[in-house]
């Protein structure tokens, strides 16, 4: 089968892909290895909703047109928000199409399935960023006693034993699950390495609100100090919860949650944390308070002071005196170890030579480094809010130009 | 008030540094270093240790100079207090890797240093050492870094420069989280 542009995966960004395709005519197909909107329906957790608020849920011509424009959508909420705009769009989306490979030919590439092959001069991957979990080698060396478990596969606390926890990770995961399991009347345990402290709302306002206000979530890739740093940034401790809590690590503590250091090791049936739990706490709330800043201004700035509330900071974390720096497995205190250390993509079909030294796709701003190859739904990719729903969209509107441009050049060669 | 466009100037070579960070993010094979010490006996506790050579860059690379150290201890210990003790040595290590970071941090953010000094407490419980208490550990129980810093940025800006530098430093990292080490006998 023949098509101009192949898309892989038809969650938000293969279908704010396919929208901006169709908006230009250019023929494609979505391939999707399940349903619509696949990861949300079956590698999320059963409490868990989104971290956006809905008014900013927003595809290409698409947006969220409910009575609770401040809520935050339950998982079949979203499942169902994707699959009406895949019908409001009329995506091309054939579903339970797994793609077994995509090679470069010389015309663009090929993309065999198992459901056949498709040739294309252009191909999206929008197959998530956040496919397969990210776990440490040490974790071999846990003892079989302790039961591991990643993100992908908790789904609620009746699937643990009734012993303690520990929550390897403190992002947006680590504290939503952490905070979950410890309500469940679980003794939880929160490893916490590098981290990113946010409140859930701030002066009477969303988080999200301010930071879309103040141009923050709009960052460009190319602006920032490190790009390569800023992707790799672990998710803000937010939560999408109706009483609009704030999940940061004090909230955590205030419930009972025990805070020690990053996982550092295994030694025999020891395992051992660093010492550095102070300093990334430090490095969190610094961080925060010139996000505030940058906020504060900004209020300033646009005439905002009088109608919101003053400014105003957030008590420092607290963390105890001396957290213990080793723990014995082997005494049963931990029944549970969930590997909330992030994700990464799969790209074990992808046959181009477009991988870096990390396993990650080479590109600028989504526009990999093999031509005809675009990227999307990646952290950062070309702004702060790419691996959000709203990211999406304008990623997508920026990609179809690059990607038209391209397929233009190809049409009209320019002589030498 | 007089404003002057002088450069802020900590003695740091950023751009150098920066240069080096590029270069061996592709080059990864260049950035294996070995950092070496040899040590000597001398008489009861006390010990001479110098350091001179390492590998980097692909190659064998030298200090401008060899260096030594002295290490013994103080004569509560009935030693001869012919130089300072190991752990004074770890946390002369930890100190002044942080500090460099202080400077180099500082200099990439553009922020003038005047002053920064550094008191460095480790506390011990010398039972451990001595083995008069197997439940208690050799090490420090506990390490205060305090700083003292005179630069032209805010609190925050400060606190920030020296947070930066603790996610940075080699020693800090080697004090904070576990390292696999061999002791062999030729």
């Amino acid at each position: 089968m023949r098509t101009t542009t192949v898309v892989i995966g038809a969650g938000q960004s293969g279908l704010a892909m396919s929208r901006c395709l169709s908006d230009r005519s250019i023929d494609h197909v979505v391939l999707e290895r399940g349903a619509v909107a696949n990861s949300w329906r079956t590698e999320r957790w059963d409490s868990l909703r989104l971290l956006t608020p809905n008014w900013q849920c927003r595809l290409p011509g698409y947006a969220y047109d409910g009575d609770d424009p401040d809520g935050f959508m339950t998982m079949p909420e979203v499942v169902d928000f994707i699959t009406n705009y895949a019908t409001a769009i009329a995506a091309p989306v054939q579903s339970g199409t797994t793609v077994a490979s995509v090679r470069r030919t010389d015309g663009g590439y090929r993309v065999l399935t198992d459901q056949g092959e498709w040739q294309c001069e252009t191909v999206v991957l929008a197959a998530g960023a956040f496919n397969v979990p990210r776990v440490p080698a040490f974790a071999e060396a846990v003892p079989p006693t302790v039961t591991m478990m990643t993100p992908m596969e908790y789904r609620n606390p009746e699937q643990l034993g009734e012993g303690g926890v520990m929550v390897v990770g403190a992002s947006a995961t680590g504290v939503q699950i952490a905070a979950e399991l410890r309500r469940s009347g679980r003794e939880v345990t929160l490893a916490v390495g590098e981290h990113v402290r946010g409140p859930r709302t701030y002066r009477d306002r969303d988080i999200h609100w301010w930071m879309e206000a103040a141009g923050v979530l709009d960052e460009r890739y190319n602006e920032v100090d490190d790009i390569v740093r800023a992707r790799r940034v672990p998710s803000m401790q937010l939560a999408g919860s109706p009483e609009r809590a704030t999940f940061d690590l004090n909230a955590l503590r205030n419930i009972g949650v025990k805070l020690i250091g990053r996982f550092a090791g295994i030694n025999g049936s020891h395992a051992q944390f660093s010492g550095s739990l102070r300093n990334k706490c430090e490095l969190a709330d610094l961080k925060l308070g010139r996000l505030l800043n940058t906020i504060d201004e900004w209020a300033t700035d646009n005439g905002l002071d009088d109608s919101t509330p003053p400014p105003h900071r957030f008590a420092p974390t607290k963390i105890d005196p001396a957290p213990p720096l080793d723990l014995d497995l082997a005494r049963g205190e931990i029944e549970t170890i969930i590997w909330a250390t992030g994700f990464r993509p799969d790209y074990s079909w992808l046959d181009v030579t477009v991988l870096d030294g990390k396993g990650m796709v080479r590109h600028d701003g989504g526009v990999a480094d093999s031509p005809g190859m675009y990227l999307l739904g990646s952290p950062f990719l070309r702004r702060r809010k790419s691996s959000f729903i709203d990211g999406c969209r304008a990623d997508a509107q920026e990609l179809i130009v690059e990607l038209t441009a391209y397929l233009d050049r190809r049409a009209s060669p320019v002589r030498a | 008030m007089t404003t002057t466009d002088t450069p802020v100037n900590n003695g740091v070579n950023v751009e150098a540094l920066l240069g080096a960070r590029a270069a061996l993010t592709e080059a990864p094979e260049a950035a294996q270093f070995q950092w070496r010490a040899t040590c000597e006996w001398q008489n009861g506790t006390h010990s001479h240790s110098t350091v001179e050579g390492f590998f980097g860059l692909g190659e064998e690379q030298s200090h401008r100079t060899r260096f030594s150290f002295d290490a013994d201890h103080p004569e509560i210990f009935a030693s001869q207090d012919n130089g300072v003790t190991p752990p004074e040595l770890a946390l002369v290590a930890l100190a002044s890797c942080l500090t460099a970071g202080i400077a180099a941090v500082a200099q990439n953010r553009e922020i003038q240093l005047r002053r920064v000094s550094a008191t460095i407490e480790g506390a011990m419980d010398v039972r451990g050492v001595l083995g008069a208490d197997s439940d208690v550990r050799n090490g420090f129980s506990d390490i205060t870094v305090t700083y003292d810093i005179d630069a032209d940025a805010s609190p925050d800006e400060i606190r920030a420069l020296v947070a930066q530098s603790q996610k940075r430093s080699a020693v800090y990292d080697i004090i904070t989280n576990p390292t696999n080490v061999s002791v062999e006998v030729r």
